[in-house]
Formats: C-alpha cells, sequence, structure tokens
C-alpha cells in the first residue's frame, strides 16, 4: 500500500473476502487482510496482511490465484472468482475435470484433515459459465497489433498461447490438423470424463477474443513456415502434441486385433464404429490405459483387463482414475510384462497375450529398466490388444523443413524461452516436453506467450524469468476438522455403454461449504479485488520488501515486551478451555468501546452480563515453577485495579469484583492513592490468596476457584468470569533481534545493564528503553523514551541539523483591504462523499453563498496534484480564503494550510468543512438528508472564512543555556548529558558539595558502589567547561518564559547575586529520609532509619547483632502521607541481605504489609527468603509495637500465619522510614511551579509527558519527581536533559498564533481573567495599569475570553464572530 | 466506525468547551436551534485543567437563564467524552435527539422573530 496515496477510506476493506482474526481486539472478532491496524492508528492507512504465496497458488503450474477465487467463492462472488481464474488458466471447466490438481497435494488443510477440492471448485466456476451460457471473454486492454502469430496445434498449450497473445493485442490463427479443435483433450479424453460442450465452450472464448481458427489444415503439407512467413506471419508457436503411440516392440504386433493407445481413442472419440470384440486386453499402467480400458469397456466389452509392468502403487495412472476402473469392473493385473502374442491361425488374428513376470520396473538410479522373471508366465486370451505404453510425436513433415528435433524424439528448444533454433519459431506442449497434464501445458503455453511477446518486441527473452515460487503455510494447531465435501459420481451401473459424465460438480452450496475449509495460507489470497475498489491506486501487489542499509551513529531498540501467553496453564485455569476465562488484555478490548463487544460487558459464553469477576494476579510473574518467569511484569496490580473500576462502571447492575493477589504492588506516584480508592471508594474486594485450582461449573460454565486464604483455609468460591492478570516477557523476535545487534540479555531475557546505565546496552551506542529494559509502566517507558533518544544523540551531537531540509516559504500576500474572495473545494474522496452525498449539486450550492467566487470538486483532495491546482487557483483567482469540503481537519489541515502557505497566503485563512467524517459516512443510509447536511457544513464553514484574519505566531529566539536546579545525582547526569549534546548549563547546589543523597549512601541492591559513582560524577562535572557549578547557592529572582528565562542566583556565601540568562530549565531538587516519630525513634538509640543501618552496617559489620527487625512503611501508606515511598522494600531487603552475608546467623525480621520488590528485584525477595530472611505480614489497623527493655528492643507483631501475636527481642530496629522531598515549596514558590500534597513536583501530564511540568521548557527529575531508585534518577535526568535539548537545539519558538489578546481600552480592570486562567497567564502590570497576555505563556484555551464581562479579550482564529457567525448561518436558513 | 447517528446534529468546533460562551449557547436558541449539547473530555481529563468544568457550569447556570424565558432549560446538556469513545458519542447524539424530540420545537420559534417596521 502505498501510504501516502491510501486514503483510508477502507473500500478495500469492503470487497476483501478473506477474514482473520483482529489482533487489535485480541483475536475476540474479526477484520480482513486488507485493514487498517485500529481506528486511531497514524499513519492511518490501510495494509495488506500479506504472509506470502499460498501453496496451491506457488504448487500450481500455472500459479493461479487458488486461494484468491476459493475466497471470492465463499463470498458468494462468483463473476469475480471466474475472472480471476481466467486472469491466468483459459480452461476453468476442463481442468475443473481433468486436473491432477498438485496444489491438492501441498494443500495444508491436507496436514489438518484432507486437503480443499481445489478443482471441483475451479469446475463449479466452468459449470456456472456454462449454465449461465455465456462465456466470460477477458478484456482486451492493449491495444489491437499488426503482428500476426501463427499456433500449431488447438491442444490447450495452443490455445493458452492464444489466449494469452490475444490479452496482449496481438493477431492470432490457430491452425489445427483434425476436424475439431482441442487437441489431446478432444481426441485423448474421453467424453465421460470431460464432455465436449465444456471443451468446445472453453476453447469458442479465444475464437470470440479474435483468434482465427483454421481446423483441418496439417502443417507440413498445407502449411510451412515457408508459406507462413510469406503470408506475413512474426512468430509460430508449434504445440503439435504426441498423437502417436509407442510399440511393444515384440514380434507380429502389426497383426489384426493389436490397437495403439490413442489411435483407439481418437478413432472412438471421432465416432468411429471400433469393434474390440469381448475380451480387451489393454497393455499399460498409464492415465491413457486406463482411458482406454473404460472407453473399451463403454464400446461393448465384457471383459477388459488392464495389464502393466508396476506394482499397484506404482502405476502411473491417477488413484481416482484406476478406483473408477476397478469400479467399472476392469480387472488390473499387475507386475507383468509382454512377452508374446498368440495368434489364432485360421483367421490370422490376435487370440492372446503372453506375459512374463515382472520383478521391478526402475533399477537403484530410479531409471526405468524393468527386470523380468522369464520362467514366471501367463497367457491372456482376448479378442483384442490395446497397446497403450506411451506416445511419440508425429514428426511427418517436420524434419523435412528443418526444424529440430531432439533425441527423445521430440521438439527441440530452450528449456525457458521455447525459442527453437530457428528464432522466430517456438515449440511446447507434449511435443516438446513429452506427455503431462492440461494444467502444464496451460502453464507452457503462457510462457511461449511471454516469449513470443519478448521476440517480437526485441526484448531479452531471459531477463527476469527465474522467479521461484515459495509458499508459506500458518500453523495448524488448534484449527477444527472440517469433512471434505464429496461431488456426487454416477453409479458404475449407470455408467455402462454410455460416455455419460461420470462425476457431477458441486451445486452452489457444497461449493460454498467446500470452499470455507480454506485456511488462507497466504492471508491476502491475491484476488485483486482492492485494486478495482481503490480508486486512489494506492495498492500494488507486487511490493516486496526491501533490504535497506542504514548508517547510523546510534540505535534505541524499542520493541517492547509481550503479554504472557497464559496457553500452556490452561489445565489450572482453564484458559482457552472455558469461553469466561480471559487474559487481563482480552478483557480490557472487551471493557473498550472499539472493542469487539463496543464495551458492552458481557462475557463470551452466553453473552450475559456478568455479576461477578474474579482477578487472578501474578499469572506469567513471580513464578519460577509453571512459568519460569521470576521476575515482577510492574503493572499487572495496577491495571486490574483500573480493569475492575472500569468493569464497574460498565455494569449495569452491581458488579462484585475480586482481586486475588499476593502483594499489591502500587508502588507508582501516587499510585497507593488509587489503591485506596479502589478498595474504600469503588469497593473492589482484594483478597490475599493464590489460587491452585479452577474448576467449571458445568452447569452455566461459571468458575469455581479453589483457594487457600491467610489463615489457610481451604475456600471455594464461584464466580461467572475469570481474568487473568498476565505479565511481560520478551518476544522471541526481540531475543533474535538482540541476537543479530550482538547485545546481552540476562536471564529474564531483558537487556543486560548497568545500574548506573541502565538504558546502555553491553554493545555502545545501542540503547534500549521500555518494557525489553525491564518490566516497566507507561511513565516510565516514556521517560525512557526521552533518556534514550537523549542518550543516542549524546553520541552524535556533532552531527545535528546536517541531514536537515530547509523549506522554502516565499513571502506572504498582504490582503488587507481586500474583500473576501472564497475558493471552495469541495471532496469526492473516491466514493467515500460522492457515494452519498450529491457532490456536484454541493458545489453548485457552494458557489451561491457570499463571498465564494471560485467552486471545484476531486476525486481526492488531498492528492499531491490536486495541491498543485488549489495553488494555481489560490493564484489564479487571486482567493484571499480557502473552504477545503472534505475529512477532519484533525488529519488534513496541517497540509492544506501548508499548501495556502506555500503560495503566499497566510496560513490561518483556512477552514474545512467536514462532509465525510462527520456526514456521508455516519449518514450513509440517507443520502437526500446528508446532501442538505453537507450544504450546511459547506455554509457554515464559508461564513467562518469570510471571517477569518491572518495571523502571526510570536518568534521567540532561544537562549542556549540551561539551569540546572539540584547537585545530586540526577542534576549532575542531566547537565553531563547537556554538556555532551553541546549545550552549556549553570549547575546550583545549595550545599557545598555536589553529590545530594547519593553521599549517605553506600551500596545498590546489585552491589555497585555508590559513593565512588557520585565521586566520578563530581569530577567529570568539574572537569566540563560547559557546566558551571555553583554551591551554597540559592535563588534569589526568577522571571521570565521558555527560550529566555533569567534567574538570579546569589551562590559561594556572596552577597551579590548573579544573574543567568537560560532557555530551558531542569528541576532536580532531591528528597531526602524521612525523620521517623514512631517506634521509639530518636528515643533508644538501638532504633535507626534504613540509612543509618546501612552506615551502622558499613562502619562496624554485624558485630554483636543476634537479631535484627525491620518495620516497613513507617511514614508511608499512612493517614499523613498516603503514598508508597517505592524504594523501602529493596532497601530492607538489601541490608538484610548485607546481614545474612556476613553473619549468616544473625536473625532478620522484616515487618511489612506488601513486599513492592517489584520488576526484577523480586530476585532479591526470593534470596532473602532463602538466606532465611522471616518475612511477617502485619495490618495498617494492627502495626508492631516497639517497647525499650535492656535486652534490646522487644517488638511485638500479630503473626497472620499463626493467627496470635508474637514477640521479637531484637539489637536493632530498622525503620524503613520513607522518602521526604526537600525544598520543593519554596522553589515553587518562586519559580511558578506546582506540586502534590506530598510535596512532589507534579509533572504536565502522568503519561504523555512525564518528565516535562506544566510551564513550558521547565523539565524535572529525579527523587523532586518521587521516590526513586538511583538507576531509575538516572533515566529521568537522561530524559530531562533529552527534552531540554529538544528546546536548546531550535535558534528560536515558533508559538501557535492561537492566543488571547486583550484590548485594553474597554478593559475595566475586574482581574476575571487573572482569576480563570489555568495557567496564571494574564497579569495586572501596575505600572502601566492594564491587564498583559504573554502569547509565550498562553496556551490558547480561550477561557480567559470568556469570562471577561466586557469581552475585550478575543482569542485569536476563535472570536465570538467567527464563532456565532457560524451559528447565525447555520440556523438562518433552517428558520 | 462510521456509526449512524441523526443527521440534524450539526458540529461547531471550540479549542476547549471551556470557550463555549453563554453568550453562544443562548445566541443558538435565539436563532431558533431546538437544542444544543456541549461535549468535553472526560472529567479529570481536560488539556486546559478545568475548562471541562467550567462548561458544565455554565451548561447549568444556562439551565436558569432558559427557563425564566420559558424555554425548557434541560434543552441544553453537557457530555463528556475521549476521543476513543465513537459508539459513546453515537449514543449520546441519539439520546440528545430523541429527547428534544419529546420536547418539540424551540418555543421562541414559534412566535415571530422580530416585529417588522411597518414602515
Amino acid at each position: 500500500m502505498d501510504q501516502a496515496k491510501c486514503t483510508s477510506c477502507g473500500e478495500c476493506a469492503k470487497v476483501c473476502p478473506v477474514s482473520r482474526p483482529n489482533e487489535y481486539n485480541e483475536k475476540l472478532d474479526f477484520r480482513k487482510a486488507i485493514y487498517k491496524q485500529y481506528p486511531q492508528a497514524i499513519p492511518g492507512a490501510f495494509g495488506i496482511n500479506k504472509e506470502g504465496t499460498a501453496p496451491c497458488k506457488a504448487t500450481c503450474p500455472a500459479h493461479v490465484s487458488i486461494q484468491g477465487f476459493v475466497a471470492l467463492i465463499n463470498d458468494g462472488r462468483y463473476e469475480e472468482a471466474l475472472k480471476l481464474f481466467k486472469e491466468e488458466h483459459p480452461f476453468p471447466g476442463i481442468c475443473g475435470r481433468v486436473c491432477h490438481h498438485p496444489c491438492e497435494g501441498e494443500c495444508t488443510r491436507a496436514q489438518v484433515d484432507q486437503p480443499l477440492n481445489v478443482r471441483e471448485l475451479h469446475r463449479f466456476l466452468g459449470d456456472y459459465e456454462l449454465e449461465r451460457g455465456e462465456f466470460y471473454l477477458p478484456e482486451i486492454k492493449a491495444e489491437k497489433r499488426n503482428e500476426r502469430v501463427a499456433i500449431i496445434g488447438s491442444g490447450p498449450a495452443g490455445v493458452t498461447t492464444a489466449f494469452e497473445l490475444l490479452k496482449q493485442g496481438y493477431q492470432v490463427t490457430i491452425f489445427e490438423k483434425q476436424d475439431e479443435p482441442g487437441g489431446m483433450m478432444r481426441y485423448g479424453i474421453p467424453e465421460y470424463r470431460l464432455p465436449r460442450d465444456i471443451l468446445a465452450g472453453e476453447i469458442k472464448v479465444v475464437q470470440d477474443m479474435g483468434a482465427e481458427l483454421k481446423c483441418g489444415i496439417t502443417f507440413g503439407q498445407d502449411i510451412t513456415l515457408e508459406s507462413l512467413k510469406t503470408e506475413g506471419y512474426s512468430a509460430v508457436f508449434l504445440a503439435i502434441g504426441l498423437h502417436s503411440g509407442r510399440n511393444l516392440g515384440i514380434e507380429n504386433e502389426g497383426l489384426e486385433g493389436v490397437l495403439q493407445g490413442v489411435d483407439f481413442l481418437r478413432d472412438a472419440a471421432s465416432g468411429k464404429s471400433v469393434d474390440v470384440g469381448k475380451e480387451v486386453v489393454v497393455v499399460g499402467g498409464g492415465n491413457v490405459a486406463v482411458d482406454v480400458a473404460q472407453t473399451a469397456k463403454r464400446l461393448g466389452a465384457e471383459k477388459v483387463t488392464l495389464i502393466c509392468l508396476e506394482r499397484r502403487e506404482e502405476m502411473p495412472a491417477w488413484e481416482y482414475e484406476i478406483i473408477e476402473a476397478l469400479e467399472d469392473d476392469i480387472e488390473i493385473v499387475n507386475s507383468f510384462g509382454p512377452r508374446s502374442f498368440h495368434i489364432d491361425q485360421d483367421s490370422q488374428r490376435i487370440s492372446g497375450i503372453e506375459f512374463k513376470s515382472c520383478k521391478r520396473v526402475f533399477d537403484e538410479n530410479g531409471r526405468f529398466n524393468p527386470e523380468y522373471d522369464e520362467d514366471v508366465c501367463e497367457i491372456f486370451h482376448c479378442d483384442t490388444v490395446i497397446v497403450a505404453i506411451g506416445q511419440s510425436a508425429n514428426l511427418d513433415g517436420i524434419k523435412d523443413q528443418g526444424i529440430a528435433i531432439s533425441r527423445p524424439g521430440g521438439l527441440e528448444a530452450d528449456s525457458v524461452t521455447l525459442q527453437t533454433p530457428i528464432a522466430w519459431v517456438f515449440a511446447g506442449g507434449d511435443a516438446f516436453y513429452g506427455p503431462k497434464s492440461v494444467v502444464d501445458a496451460v502453464a507452457c503455453g503462457k510462457e511461449a506467450a511471454i516469449s513470443i511477446h519478448r521476440y517480437i518486441n526485441n526484448m531479452d527473452l531471459r531477463e527476469g524469468r527465474d522467479k521461484v515460487w515459495n509458499y508459506v503455510r500458518p500453523a495448524i494447531e488448534g484449527e477444527g476438522i472440517i469433512e471434505r465435501i464429496k461431488a456426487e459420481c454416477l453409479a458404475p451401473k449407470d455408467r455402462a455403454g454410455n460416455f455419460l459424465e461420470v462425476a457431477n460438480g458441486y451445486n452452489e452450496e457444497q461449493a460454498r461449504l467446500e470452499s470455507a475449509r480454506c485456511m488462507s495460507c497466504g492471508v491476502c489470497s491475491e484476488c485483486y479485488q482492492c485494486l478495482d475498489a481503490c480508486l486512489a491506486g494506492a495498492i500494488d501487489h507486487n511490493m516486496v520488501a526491501i533490504d535497506k542499509d542504514l548508517t547510523v551513529g546510534s540505535v534505541v531498540l524499542a520493541t517492547g515486551a509481550k503479554p504472557y501467553d497464559p496457553s500452556p496453564l490452561s489445565d489450572i485455569y482453564l484458559y482457552k478451555q472455558n469461553p469466561n476465562v480471559l487474559t487481563s488484555l482480552e478483557f480490557e478490548r472487551l471493557l473498550s468501546s472499539g472493542g469487539p463487544t463496543m464495551g458492552h460487558l458481557v462475557r463470551p459464553s452466553d453473552h450475559k452480563e456478568p455479576k461477578k469477576i474474579a482477578w487472578l494476579q501474578c499469572i506469567g510473574s513471580r513464578d519460577n515453577n509453571k512459568c519460569g518467569n521470576s521476575y515482577c511484569s510492574s503493572v499487572c496490580c495496577m491495571y486490574a485495579m483500573k480493569d475492575a473500576m472500569i468493569a464497574k462502571e460498565h455494569s449495569g447492575e452491581e458488579l462484585d469484583a475480586a482481586i486475588f493477589y499476593m502483594d499489591i504492588r502500587s508502588f507508582g506516584k501516587d499510585y497507593e492513592m488509587y489503591y485506596d480508592r479502589a478498595r474504600d471508594r469503588e469497593g473492589i474486594r482484594f483478597v490475599k490468596a493464590r489460587v491452585h485450582s479452577v474448576i467449571e461449573n458445568r452447569e452455566n460454565r461459571n468458575l469455581i476457584l479453589r483457594f487457600a486464604d491467610e489463615n489457610g483455609a481451604i475456600l471455594e468460591e464461584e464466580f461467572d468470569m475469570l481474568v487473568l492478570s498476565v505479565g511481560l516477557e520478551v518476544s522471541r523476535e526481540t531475543l533474535e533481534l538482540a541476537d543479530r545487534l550482538g547485545i546481552n540479555v540476562n536471564k529474564h531475557k531483558f537487556i543486560e545493564s548497568d545500574p548506573f546505565a541502565p538504558l546502555a546496552s553491553s554493545r555502545e551506542g545501542i540503547f534500549a528503553c521500555g518494557t525489553f529494559q525491564g518490566p516497566k509502566d507507561i511513565p516510565s517507558s516514556v521517560t525512557e523514551a526521552s533518556a534514550a533518544a537523549g542518550l543516542a544523540g549524546c553520541v552524535i551531537a556533532e552531527a545535528r541539523g546536517t541531514d536537515t531540509k530547509i523549506l522554502e516559504i516565499p513571502e506572504e500576500m498582504d490582503i488587507t483591504g481586500q474583500e473576501p474572495r472564497v475558493g471552495v473545494f469541495v471532496c469526492n474522496c473516491g466514493s467515500n462523499i460522492a457515494g452519498v452525498v450529491d457532490v456536484p449539486g454541493v458545489q453548485a450550492y457552494a458557489a451561491t453563498l457570499p463571498g465564494v467566487v471560485f467552486t471545484d470538486n476531486n476525486l481526492f483532495t488531498c492528492s499531491q496534484d490536486t495541491q498543485a491546482k488549489i495553488k494555481d487557483k489560490i493564484l489564479e483567482e487571486k482567493l484571499n480564503r480557502v473552504v477545503v469540503a472534505s475529512c477532519s481537519p484533525k488529519t488534513h489541515a496541517p497540509m492544506f494550510m501548508e499548501t495556502l502557505e506555500a503560495c503566499g497566503l497566510n496560513r490561518y485563512l483556512f477552514e474545512m468543512a467536514n462532509i465525510r467524517n462527520q456526514d456521508s459516512w455516519v449518514h450513509a443510509d440517507s443520502p437526500e438528508l446528508a446532501t442538505e447536511k453537507a450544504r450546511d457544513l459547506i455554509r457554515m464553514a464559508v461564513a467562518r472564512a469570510v471571517q477569518l484574519k491572518p495571523l502571526h505566531g510570536k518568534v521567540i529566539p532561544v537562549k542556549k543555556h540551561a539551569l540546572v536546579v539540584g547537585g545530586g545525582i540526577a542534576g549532575m547526569n542531566a547537565a553531563l548529558d547537556l554538556a555532551k549534546q553541546g549545550f552549556e548549563s549553570t549547575l546550583i547546589e545549595k550545599q557545598s558539595q555536589l553529590g545530594g543523597m547519593g553521599r549517605k549512601l553506600h551500596h545498590t541492591i546489585e552491589g555497585a558502589d555508590i559513593r565512588a559513582y557520585v565521586d566520578k560524577l563530581v569530577t567529570q562535572v568539574g572537569s566540563e567547561e560547559k557546566i558551571t557549578v555553583l554551591t551554597d547557592s540559592e535563588i534569589v529572582n526568577f522571571e521570565g518564559f521558555q527560550g529566555n528565562f533569567k534567574t538570579a542566583v546569589r551562590a559561594g556565601g556572596q552577597e551579590e547575586a548573579r544573574e543567568i540568562q537560560h532557555g530551558v530549565i531542569i528541576v532536580a531538587t532531591g528528597a531526602g529520609e524521612n525523620t521517623p516519630k514512631e517506634f521509639l525513634y530518636g528515643e533508644d538509640e538501638r532504633v535507626l532509619t534504613q540509612t543509618q543501618l546501612g552506615d551502622r552496617l558499613a562502619e562496624k559489620g554485624c558485630s554483636g547483632l543476634d537479631t535484627v527487625v525491620m518495620i516497613q512503611c513507617v511514614g508511608s501508606r499512612n493517614e499523613e502521607r498516603p503514598n508508597c515511598s517505592r524504594i523501602c522494600c529493596q532497601s530492607a531487603i538489601k541490608n538484610a541481605l548485607a546481614i545474612k552475608k556476613s553473619s549468616p546467623d544473625t536473625q532478620v525480621f522484616i515487618l511489612y504489609r506488601d513486599m513492592r520488590m517489584y520488576g526484577q528485584m523480586e530476585d532479591y525477595y526470593t534470596e532473602a527468603r532463602k538466606q532465611g530472611v522471616i518475612f511477617v505480614r502485619f495490618d495498617k489497623n494492627n502495626p508492631p509495637v516497639a517497647k525499650a527493655s535492656d535486652e534490646g528492643v522487644l517488638v511485638t507483631v500479630k503473626d497472620h500465619v499463626l493467627q496470635r501475636d508474637i514477640e521479637i527481642c531484637s539489637d536493632i530496629v530498622a525503620l524503613s522510614a520513607g522518602v521526604l522531598p526537600s525544598g520543593s515549596e519554596e522553589l515553587g514558590n518562586r519559580m511558578k511551579l506546582n506540586t502534590n500534597a506530598e510535596g512532589y513536583f507534579l509533572e504536565a501530564h502522568v503519561k504523555l509527558r512525564p518528565v516535562d511540568m506544566g510551564s513550558d521548557a521547565v523539565f524535572l527529575c529525579g527523587t523532586a519527581h518521587g521516590p526513586q531508585l538511583i538507576s531509575e534518577a538516572i533515566v529521568q535526568a537522561n530524559a530531562a536533559a533529552s527534552r531540554a535539548v529538544t528546546f536548546l537545539s531550535k535558534d528560536e519558538i515558533k508559538l501557535s498564533a492561537i492566543k488571547a489578546e486583550v484590548f485594553t481600552d474597554h478593559c475595566v480592570k475586574c482581574l476575571t481573567c487573572v482569576r480563570s486562567c489555568p495557567f496564571e497567564v494574564p497579569q495586572f502590570n501596575t505600572e502601566k495599569g492594564e491587564i498583559e497576555i504573554d502569547p509565550a505563556l498562553c496556551q490558547g484555551c480561550g477561557v480567559c475570553a470568556c469570562v471577561c464581562p466586557r469581552q475585550t479579550i478575543n482569542l485569536n482564529n476563535y472570536e465570538d464572530d467567527q464563532i456565532t457567525c457560524e451559528i447565525e448561518t447555520l440556523l438562518a436558513e433552517e428558520a | 466506525m462510521r456509526l449512524t447517528y441523526p443527521t440534524n446534529i450539526k458540529i461547531l468546533r471550540v479549542p476547549c468547551t471551556g470557550k463555549v460562551d453563554v453568550m453562544y449557547l443562548l445566541r443558538c436558541f435565539q436563532e431558533g436551534a431546538d437544542g444544543v449539547f456541549c461535549v468535553g473530555c472526560l472529567e479529570g481529563n481536560c488539556h486546559y485543567n478545568q475548562g471541562n468544568l467550567r462548561c458544565r457550569e455554565r451548561v447549568e447556570h444556562i439551565h436558569e437563564l432558559l427557563e425564566e424565558i420559558g424555554i425548557e432549560g434541560d434543552r441544553v446538556r453537557m457530555y463528556n467524552l475521549s476521543s476513543g469513545e465513537g459508539p459513546t458519542f453515537a449514543r449520546y447524539a441519539q439520546e440528545m435527539t430523541e429527547h428534544i424530540m419529546a420536547l418539540g420545537p424551540n418555543p421562541l420559534k414559534a412566535k415571530p422573530k422580530k416585529v417588522k417596521d411597518p414602515a
């Protein structure tokens, strides 16, 4: 599909006969082979799902689009199916009867049950054509040519060549020796197999197409090459067939009563009377022999014996023919070769034939080399012997003309081009390659036509003719068995003594049933229906994948992960066994309004609304036994809660939603509040239990869950539906790619990386982001995407801008004082609009509207040539407003606006009327009303266009310098990245030295040395010329906007502040450890925070530590600070493992609520349990109690498993104290940056802009954003720097022109705008006494314009007049 | 998705429902519209923070104004949708049309718009 031409109209999908499970809806519904991936896909173009060529098409010698015509038959489109067949093959009916169907031998369906009955299906088309009484004549698109081609022989090869050459415009004469055309099809294949009307009908097509057919003309006698040359033929094709038999070569073969098979068949077919007597022996085991035997039987022979050299299974005749012969009471005797004839001395006629036993036919090399046993002989008495052991060419009159003869006695020609040594003469068919089937002759005839065409046009005969037909097969797993539909046959008793056709074809119903068995191997069936449907001409079925070499400096891998497929666990969870068990992704599609049920939540088994749904967490995650993915997938807890809440919202009745979990891991920013809401406000039930089995209630297909609760009691509960919260895993394709790129993956198959360079792969210059880096949610993935782009940019910073093309825009026309001159371009959108709306009528109507001076309608207004036309018309007609009535401005307005700009018209003098998406598409069933609506919409658009004014966005120069606030790990990384990208920055730190929180930590959980890393960063920052470091600093003043900030900083104890001018800001002010108020902290020196415990372990090790108790969620997840601090679980386990490592006998207890060892850190949790760390879960409402005593701190906690309080005497109590942001309030006030309730800075959008802040050109990273690990802070720093570079790399920023503007004359300074603006943009300038709206800050929402009581604020492009004129003009006409 | 909805619905584009002025809504009725509905982003998802909430307030406010002049306030409604909710939009469009059909034409239309100057 040419993406540039596709208009996404969808006409192609309407005609596509192939349906496939729709991946977008998790295969819960169907899509076509030509499809748009999903409604909102970008680019919004269609594509064809072509897996490759189907085995049938690849195997068919004529390469008929078999899958295509089968799909069309299945769709009931017989006319199209027939047309498609005849594209490649002129004989659907003939081959529908006699083809040896090699396609069926390769049919994928044969691997499931039996092959598709392809032959009967195209016979059905042949019968359809015959019944209709009118044969389809292919359209001759080529112009008529003067060159004439002579074809000798009207067999399948000759007729096919004629058929193909006629399509090319040539004049063709076919010369036939016999009285009727058809060659072996007429004189070799008996009528009971191939009725004469079918044969005559399909041959007559070439005559109707213009071929001249001359019968009774013998080549070499009546005509010669010389005579043909004289008559002006440009080329000759010899397709004379094999019409002579081969002799046995034994004595007395010439006696009366010994006949040749081909002669016999010819005589029988010609209607000559042939007396075969009562007993007939047929010698031979091929197709001809079988035909001879059956014909002899029909001519009155009482006993027919077919005797051949081969064993039964070696016989060259087709199996179905042999079976038919046996049904006709023909005796078959195998493994005998003729020895001698017995003669009746009186009549001198044959009386019998003696055979000798044949031990084997083929030698070790597979060559024909029979070996006989002369001792075992048998005599068969008979009246007639018919010899059918092979055919030969009748070369009378051929040799004499100097035509080359091959060694086996056929015509000699080139195997590819079919050219004989006489350049203008070509040869093909049986006479060239020996006896073969009709379809082989068709294939050969097509090749001959290509060669002759090339020969006549002096083209290379050989070029490009080495195509190898490879094919593809779909997987057959899960494909159900469908019985092959048998065609009826005449009963053997009804066949006797007549030549009625034995096999009946399919009726319509049978054809439809059989065609439905096709497995659509290639997906696209190559039926080419879409080509006609696509008016934009965007489809090209010959497109192939192209290998391209790209030379790049860095690579970003964003290949992602896939949801875990729970099929291997179906015995436990009944997935795919019970339709009401879905994966979470499938369930999401059920909830989606774009999904298979359009958002109506019903269970698949009975389409009833479920009343109880259970979610099972950790399917394919945290599970070493069943699936091998021991890591936590990080996202499932959150999406399960989300889906449960949406499900409740969608349910008409009260839905009981229960989530079965091990730990709820809502560790992200503000996620704990979401959990609280789900549980406390939305009533989602959370059940801490791992379900060990699921059984189906057979009555209603409900699911019965068996699980043990926390106290160990075995419980059962029944649900209507079950959702498996499947985890993430890396796909095989991604691993193969990693292998090709030479990068390492870890044991979980995610990329191998370093905690201090989390996105760098093991190969320099290759970076990963998203879930291939490790399981993570959308905000983290988007952050990583920016980060990886930035890192990739650091490596190739020098190359920035070197491949950029600059668009030349002509000077803008001044339209001041001009009357509006509107041009209206109405789009047909192929038939998308024109098929419903009366486009010419609408265009004529548009011409009557005030201000309109020009109208036009276009097939596709978005096409390249229409753009050129619009430009011409703007200039010719002096248009100063343009209205396009077509589709959505969302997708197309920018393109048309560029067209205006490209010819000097201001881009804002443009308006669209959406007469497709909002009209013809949605009102297709009422064309008249749709046309009326189109008129209304265009009238509104014209009215608005007249009111439009040229607008110019403000251009702001960018100060190429960054201010980084905070000199911790995040801030230093951000400044270093900016330097690598070539930009200067000032790094300000309020402490006297750089390093921040990193200086207080020792090791990461992986064991990496944090202090050494911080020292390294400080050295790098210090030696980097582009970074200015200011320590002991304080911001004393701040002003400006994106690209032009001014910040005054007092630093290094100096009184005087210095002013820094900068274009962007990166906020990295960090956070510290919370100081606990609970558990005797500050009162008893044995109670420490985790950081202090880390210091203690680093200083003194584990000496004197017999027991350590750690308490989680201190100062987090409570009323005061409701959110999770994310890092404490891993801090605790890190310290616990450190203790266990140096002192295995020290008892470590971790008292927790949920262990949140998300992602790949789960391994350390497993390791801690293995090392004997004791985990005791406590309830939020029943927290542990600490009491000081001389022996130690006594900690009492209720153990859920034992169901009683336990008391632990510990040497140290370590509190996981959580994270507390530092100084965000002060900085926030100073720089007008928003924070959340807990003091973390707010990002502009949680998912889409995770490191941007609400104000433009201000970015955020590190723990100032929210609690996070060092590795995560580094990634955010990379991301923030990367986002900053998108500003710094520009010399200027062009703002949108859609901004609010104040007209101060009427302003009463009521300050309503100041209070209403969500971005605090309008300011009261006390000096001037005026309200000011800075266009650099205005977001263009128009709220101020709306609230202004004096209406002195305008939102450009949406001025009141520009909106009310639409209302007025719409309703004026209606009233 | 090309879901059918009644043809009497014409869409007027604004940057944000926060830009929908009370005046625009009143003008619609003055000019003879039978009903108006505003479709904003889902609550909490406004690109400009609170535009959709402002619009809802205005729509509620206008109910009273309309009632005062004898027009059923419920001829103006506010809906919230995300861009992926085509079927819901079609349903709202249908619902709104049926609702307005039940109410009958705009009462203002029955009266002559302006008394023409006899001169």
